[in-house]
């Protein structure tokens, strides 16, 4: 009998072993994010972080120039956006540059990765393309801080020691012999890592951050009003989230309330920021890295010729934040500032009718509905008027229910519409928040104007 | 005089401890037309099946439906096959190595209800067609071989549950949502990718009520197989697998199952009533679940939205700071 059991047994050891290869060895630590049984929690497994921790080091910062002397424009030629640093300033940012993204050029032929042994000329297209790099995180700096906040990026923090960034995209390769008269993919169903080893379409980043198709595809009513997206979409739209989920080193709760998917009003305050991410890299890749695609040699293009692309995994390398969020802007405070003109500001609104302004919640929620956000817009529309006003933001709570939950209920709902404003593009010294107060002669518990925020100008 | 036997619980074992070799047996004896017409295999005997089942292989019959239905099931394996295999260049370790994530798919949405070209879905929509003929032949086959048995026809009803799912996933929704792209792609990952996105694209299926008790009879269904077998083989000792014969003439072995459940819950079902408490549920799981995808974006578009709509989906405290959309706020970019 034994020996008729032997075969089974050495099968049955080597499947196990085999279905088991994919996955990570427990244990993994979870974090609960939201309230409890919501299946709102972030996974972690601590010893890919370990893995990780080398991508997180910063480089060594150096000492600060003085803003003293010449100014570089007036000592170097052809310097076309730092020529109003001192010379000093302008010399410490290219040595930190070259050990940003070319450091293993060596220290002598180092400034040659970009430059011609004249150094004010533009033969070499490294050189070009690291002026328009410049340009782009100025921009950055200046303009998308609803993504990148004050932290700020640097050359660094896409190439980390590398002349190309680890993590760029390529429009992909048409499928080979895809006009045979069967085996179409459909751009999917192929074990691709830009959509985490799923079967979903492997490209989601011409539609979505080249191209600005609809990512939303979930329908805004309970029954059918017109939504026509299709499944097929879906797993598009599928795509650029596995791709985020990768990148970020995040699941999907760390976004999303993953049994409403598309309800901002349940969402994570992330997903806000993640909003402005996509538009930032479709913005990124079309205002500054298309327009290189003359400047390239043709082996450093894509199969289709096309430029190396950004997308969330170029900056962020598996991490929630960049670095974990540590800034070294402050330290080249030169990368901050030019861009765009800012976008020609919506016409004044009368700003008197904004304030005092209060906006009104539903029981226990923090969330901003669709009039609340008229509010906010006007509020937003009037301070953008005026720009030397300020406000202060109170949050209040009913008396009915637990103080302390309340109270912090109330912070919640005057951090929302803090949110709010600072996303609307208010700058955040601008708005004041003053302790939560418990309404005044609410014996009776429960009332609908206790549950509110007051808006007013200071 | 019979010696004494020590006590062995034999029965307590997942496989059949002892196999009686016997003579092959053909069955019943039948009307000589449905005895041997069809029939292309003899029987055998197989160790190995013996030891989870009836060690004895056949006859098999295999009539006209049989062999159509064969047929049909082979051209469609073959398609999708020969697309996964030239999606793949022909390269059969590139096939091995993808096959889980290989697929035959349905027509972009842009066809609608058209016929597309064969490499843009054709070959989807004509596996469609082979695959269907051959499930609703293999259900006339088998609706055929229980009434020439003199059986009642519960196995091949049962089977038309899961049809039904199959039909309404593949042919009815398509047909109603106007595109045979919003159908299942053939393959192992991508049905499983199209899934995931069916659903979030619904707006969440647990919302779904028909999404729900479909869950409740897939899982009930499992609950009571378990219950059942398990009990049967604790009172295998009374001769309690012989299920049959105690429908109508109950003996210890059913007096002593039925008591165990009585005092543990209060209620037993009966040697017969188990059956048809199982047949239901297993014919419930797919009826249900296909009403609940026929319904889905036909006549729901956001099935949480449906369920706050009607106090099905609760509300919970916020703990966290709600985002807001920035796509409502003036100055953001667009």
């Amino acid at each position: 009998m034994s020996r008729v059991w032997k075969l089974p047994k050495l099968m049955a050891a080597v499947a196990a072993a085999a279905l088991l290869a994919g996955c990570e060895r427990p244990p993994v630590e979870v974090v609960q994010s939201g309230f409890r049984g919501t299946g709102m929690e972030q996974v972690v497994n601590p010893r890919r972080l370990v893995d990780q921790t080398y991508l997180n080091v910063l480089p060594e910062r150096l000492d600060p120039a003085s803003p003293d002397g010449p100014k570089a424009k007036d000592v170097y030629q052809n310097v076309k956006v730092l020529g109003d640093l001192s010379v000093g300033e302008f010399t410490r940012l290219m040595v930190a540059m070259n050990s940003w993204v070319a450091p293993k050029e060596g220290p002598n032929a180092a400034c040659l990765y970009c430059h011609t042994n004249n150094f004010a000329e533009d033969t070499k297209y490294q050189k070009v393309v690291a002026r328009k790099m410049i340009q782009m995180t100025r921009d950055i700096n200046s303009n998308w801080k609803q993504h990148v906040a004050d932290t700020g990026v640097t050359c660094w923090t896409c190439h980390r020691g590398q002349p190309v960034p680890t993590n760029v995209w390529f429009a992909p390769a048409p499928q080979k012999h895809a006009t045979r008269m069967l085996g179409d993919k459909a751009e999917q169903n192929t074990p691709a890592a830009s959509v985490g080893l799923s079967s979903l379409p492997y490209d989601p980043f011409g539609p979505y951050l080249e191209q600005a198709r609809p990512i939303r595809v979930i329908g805004d009513t309970a029954l059918p009003t017109g939504n026509r997206a299709s499944t097929k979409q879906t797993e598009f739209t599928y795509g650029l989230m596995m791709h985020m989920s990768t990148a970020l080193g995040v699941n999907c709760t760390y976004c999303h309330n993953t049994r409403a998917m598309a309800e901002w009003s349940q969402s994570p305050p992330q997903r806000a920021t993640a909003w402005h991410g996509i538009r930032m890299a479709r913005a990124l890749n079309t205002e500054y890295m298309t327009p290189l695609t003359d400047v390239f040699p043709a082996q450093s293009r894509g199969p289709t010729g096309d430029v190396p692309k950004l997308n969330c995994a170029t900056c962020h390398q598996g991490a929630y934040k960049p670095m974990y969020g540590q800034s070294m802007l402050k330290d080249h405070p030169e990368l901050v500032g030019g861009g765009r003109p800012a976008a020609a500001a919506a016409p004044a609104a009368a700003p008197a009718a904004a304030f005092p302004a209060t906006l009104f919640f539903a029981v226990g929620s923090a969330a901003l509905d669709g009039e609340d956000l008229q509010v906010v817009n006007q509020i937003a529309a009037a301070m953008r008027g005026d720009p030397a006003v300020k406000v202060s933001i109170s949050g209040f709570h009913s008396a009915a229910g637990d103080l302390a939950q309340n109270q912090e209920l109330a912070k919640n709902r005057a951090f929302a519409v803090r949110g709010a404003l600072i996303a609307s593009g208010i700058a955040e010294d601008r708005l004041v928040l003053e302790k939560p107060a418990q309404t005044e002669a609410n014996v009776s518990g429960e009332d609908p104007r206790s549950r509110r925020v007051d808006v007013a100008a200071r | 005089m019979a010696q004494y036997q020590p006590f062995v619980p034999q029965y307590q074992n997942l496989f059949t401890q002892v196999q009686v070799v016997a003579p092959l047996h053909d069955g019943p004896p039948l009307p000589t037309e449905y005895e041997t017409r069809g029939r292309v295999f003899g029987a055998t005997l197989s160790y190995w099946l013996g030891v989870i089942g009836n060690a004895q292989i056949g006859p098999i019959y295999l009539g006209t439906l049989g062999i159509l239905s064969l047929f049909c099931g082979v051209v469609a394996f073959q398609i999708i096959g020969w697309n996964m295999l030239a999606s793949v260049n022909y390269s059969p370790l590139e096939f091995l190595r993808q096959l889980p994530w290989l697929a035959l798919e349905p027509p972009p949405p842009g066809y609608g209800l058209r016929i597309p070209p064969l490499n843009q879905g054709g070959w989807w929509l004509m596996t469609g067609f082979f695959l269907t003929a051959s499930l609703l032949l293999w259900w006339a086959r088998m609706y055929r071989r229980a009434r020439q048995l003199g059986m009642g026809t519960h196995v091949a009803w049962a089977f038309m549950a899961a049809i039904w799912l199959y039909l309404v996933l593949g042919f009815f929704r398509p047909i109603l949502m106007g595109s045979w792209g919003e159908a299942v792609p053939f393959g192992i990952f991508p049905h499983l990718d199209w899934t995931a996105a069916f659903s979030l694209r619904y707006g969440n299926l647990f919302y779904n009520p028909f999404h729900m008790l479909s869950i409740v009879f897939l899982y009930g269904a499992t609950l009571l197989f378990a219950m059942h077998g398990a009990t049967i083989l604790a009172v295998t000792r009374y001769g309690g697998e012989r299920e049959i014969e105690q429908i109508v003439d109950r003996g210890t072995a059913s007096e002593r199952a039925a008591l165990f459940w009585r005092w543990t819950m209060g209620f037993n079902a009966t040697m017969e009533s188990i059956h048809r408490w199982a047949w239901w549920f297993a014919v419930l799981c797919p009826l249900t679940g296909g009403i609940g995808i026929l319904l889905t974006g036909t006549v729901v578009d956001n099935w949480y939205l449906w369920a706050v709509k009607h106090g099905v989906a609760p509300a919970y405290p916020a703990v966290y700071v709600p985002a807001v959309d920035p796509a409502s706020l003036i100055g953001v970019k667009p």
